[in-house]
């Protein structure tokens, strides 16, 4: 009796101990996951600072007044980027101008009008696909369609081809902002007797406004650092247009350019240029977060 | 008959109601044509040399603009293997960051963790593809490259995928960019579909004693596994299509000769960079833009196949994904 008693207790001891130490695997395993999960997070946030910093630093170091006044130099000269940046600003101001109606438009079409429609359910899953579509696509077919015909390269091009990465990023927010707007606003307009349109123009988009904003801001900020669509569109000048029918200068073009080029001078504008368009495009996406937040 | 009475449709109001209805409807139909008429636009100009190489230009590795013979196979590659590369670091790390963003970090710090991290999304492909040249190459060269070569440099098979000229140009540059570039998407998309979990689900697991990972890895992730690989494939097809980071540090090289990772190489977004501006009318245009239609047909199959794995954890759950 004694013994097996004695057994019996040293067998539960085992059984403890074994289960002891399945606990202490499954912690360490644990342990392990998040540490390494933790890792990563510290490698993602790494790339950022590391790139920033560069950025920052070779941008400043790059910089003087020079570079927003003067016209982009030949090699090995003094000069700046003020015909890019003019170029860059003209460009995407007037994509931002063609592309937006039609992008709220179409967000206006699948929220209001759509809904489950076959129309709307094909135009939201094109949308979206167009939406992470290659950039240099749209320039190919921006050249194929304008360029290859007016025989051409020409301020024209460039802004079409950004026009048509702004309008699928406009839609998408466009409709997910409408969506979020309460039907009950909808009815009580309704029950007034206001038309479609009306309730349409004057309540949802209005009360979607931030959201809407947002979403051109994003684009805009999108397109700002394109340079894929506008290479083969919009080429590059070297001087000072206001012609939209020649061939213009953009920043990311020039910026192509000079930073694969020997020249020293050349790539420190690059760098200042590269400042530039960053803090520019992070500047956008932090006021369009403030911006749908506060609402 | 039994339509609710503020339903109005678009053809049965005033004039204006109507007018506004076409207007948007027209807008919709606007998008769709667009991805018809990029198709239609890229198919007839690169029709010359569909028709002369047929589908042989997809494994032919001569790309001569002299003597006009053009083949494919030598960007189709590097896309795919950089785009492999960026993958394979890409999704643990940015699965580690979802784990971490859903699970691990305390509440106050979700926001701006998050937001930086989406921020490495906004920032510019040409600013990565400077950077990448300029700053990190000479960094890979030494500190990665060098190291690498000497350890494995007489090992057989190995040390043939770590041959050539280490100056951190090349095939693994450009992966590791391409990698740096889609984490945030990503990451972005799996955080979003973690959240979608039921907290039930998780506080089940939890409350039988599960730790954090155990709960992830069988609650959560056999819940969202749909959703987890749509992110997977929304990153491949943004690696596919990216364009200047990888034209500035794959070194545009059209020979494929060996199988390093080590090699300047050449992919379809960058070649379109190099030469379309430069090619002459004729072959040489044609050539390149079939290649933008094979570019575009892979990433247009990616991106949908991205959207349907999405779309059906999102008829699953009913919530945003």
């Amino acid at each position: 009796m004694s013994v097996g008693t004695g057994e019996w207790l040293l067998q539960q001891a085992d059984r403890q101990q074994a289960r002891l130490e399945i606990f202490a695997r499954r912690k360490f395993v644990n342990r392990v996951a998040l540490v390494l999960s933790l890792a990563a997070m510290a490698f993602g946030l790494f790339w950022l600072f590391w790139i920033l910093f560069e950025t920052i630093r070779l941008g400043l170091g790059g910089l003087s007044l020079a570079t927003l006044t003067e016209m982009t130099p030949p090699p090995n000269d003094e000069g700046g980027l003020a015909n890019a940046i003019y170029g860059s600003f003209l460009m995407v101001m007037l994509a931002a101008f063609v592309g937006t109606p039609i992008g709220i438009m179409s967000g206006i079409y699948l929220a209001e009008y759509g809904n489950r429609s076959w129309l709307a359910t094909t135009t939201r899953f094109v949308n979206d696909v167009l939406l992470s579509a290659p950039s240099i696509v749209t320039g190919l077919f921006v050249y194929a369609v304008v360029v290859s015909r007016f025989k051409s390269f020409s301020g024209w091009a460039g802004v079409m081809a950004l026009a048509l990465i702004v309008i699928p990023v406009v839609i998408r927010t466009t409709e997910n902002m409408l969506q979020l707007v309460p039907s009950a606003l909808r009815e009580a307009a309704y029950a007034l007797g206001a038309p479609k349109w009306k309730v349409i123009l004057s309540i949802t988009l209005r009360v979607a406004r931030a959201g809407v904003v947002t979403g051109v801001m994003l684009a805009v900020a999108r397109i700002a650092g394109e340079t894929a669509p506008l290479l083969f569109t919009a080429l590059s000048n070297q001087f000072w247009t206001s012609s939209l029918s020649e061939p213009m200068a953009s920043l990311p073009v020039t910026i192509f350019k000079f930073a694969m080029s020997p020249y020293e001078n050349w790539q420190k504008l690059a760098w200042a240029g590269v400042f530039l368009i960053t803090m520019a495009v992070l500047a956008l996406n932090i006021v369009a977060r403030v911006l749908t937040r506060a609402r | 008959m039994t339509r609710p009475p503020v339903m109005k449709t678009p053809r049965s109001g005033p004039l204006a109601d109507r007018a506004f209805a076409a207007l948007a409807m027209g807008a919709a139909l606007f998008t769709l044509a667009m991805l018809a008429a990029i198709l239609a636009s890229l198919t007839i100009s690169a029709w010359p040399a569909i028709v002369k190489y047929g589908l042989g230009f997809l494994t032919s590795t001569q790309w001569d603009p002299v003597k006009e013979e053009f083949g494919g196979l030598v960007m189709i590659y590097g896309t795919l293997i950089t785009s492999f590369i960026a993958l394979l670091i890409a999704v643990p790390v940015s699965f580690g960051i979802a784990l971490f963003l859903t699970e691990l970090s305390p509440a106050w710090l979700k926001r701006p963790l998050g937001t930086a991290i989406e921020l490495l999304a906004a920032v510019p492909s040409i600013v990565y593809g400077m950077w990448g040249l300029l700053v990190f190459s000479p960094v890979l060269s030494t500190y990665v490259q060098q190291p690498l070569q000497a350890l494995f440099g007489g090992v057989p098979y190995l040390g043939a995928l770590f041959a050539g000229p280490p100056v951190g140009i090349g095939i693994l540059s450009a992966g590791i960019i391409l990698a740096i570039m889609i984490i945030p998407f990503i990451a972005a998309v799996m955080r979003d579909v973690f959240e979608v979990t039921p907290t039930l689900l998780k506080e089940s697991a939890y409350g039988l004693g599960a730790t954090t990972w155990e709960v992830v890895s069988k609650v959560v992730l056999p819940y969202t596994k749909a959703g987890v690989v749509g992110g997977i494939m929304l990153g491949l097809g943004r690696a596919i299509g990216e364009t200047m980071a990888v034209t500035f540090v794959i070194g545009n090289f059209n020979q494929l000769d060996s199988v390093s990772l080590f090699q300047a190489a050449n992919s379809i977004t960058s070649a379109l960079a190099n030469e379309f501006a430069e090619a002459g009318e004729g072959l040489h245009q044609a050539a390149l833009m079939y290649l933008g239609l094979v570019l575009f047909f892979i990433t247009v199959v990616v991106l949908s196949l991205s959207k349907l794995l999405l779309a059906q954890l999102k008829k699953r759950e009913g919530v945003r994904a």
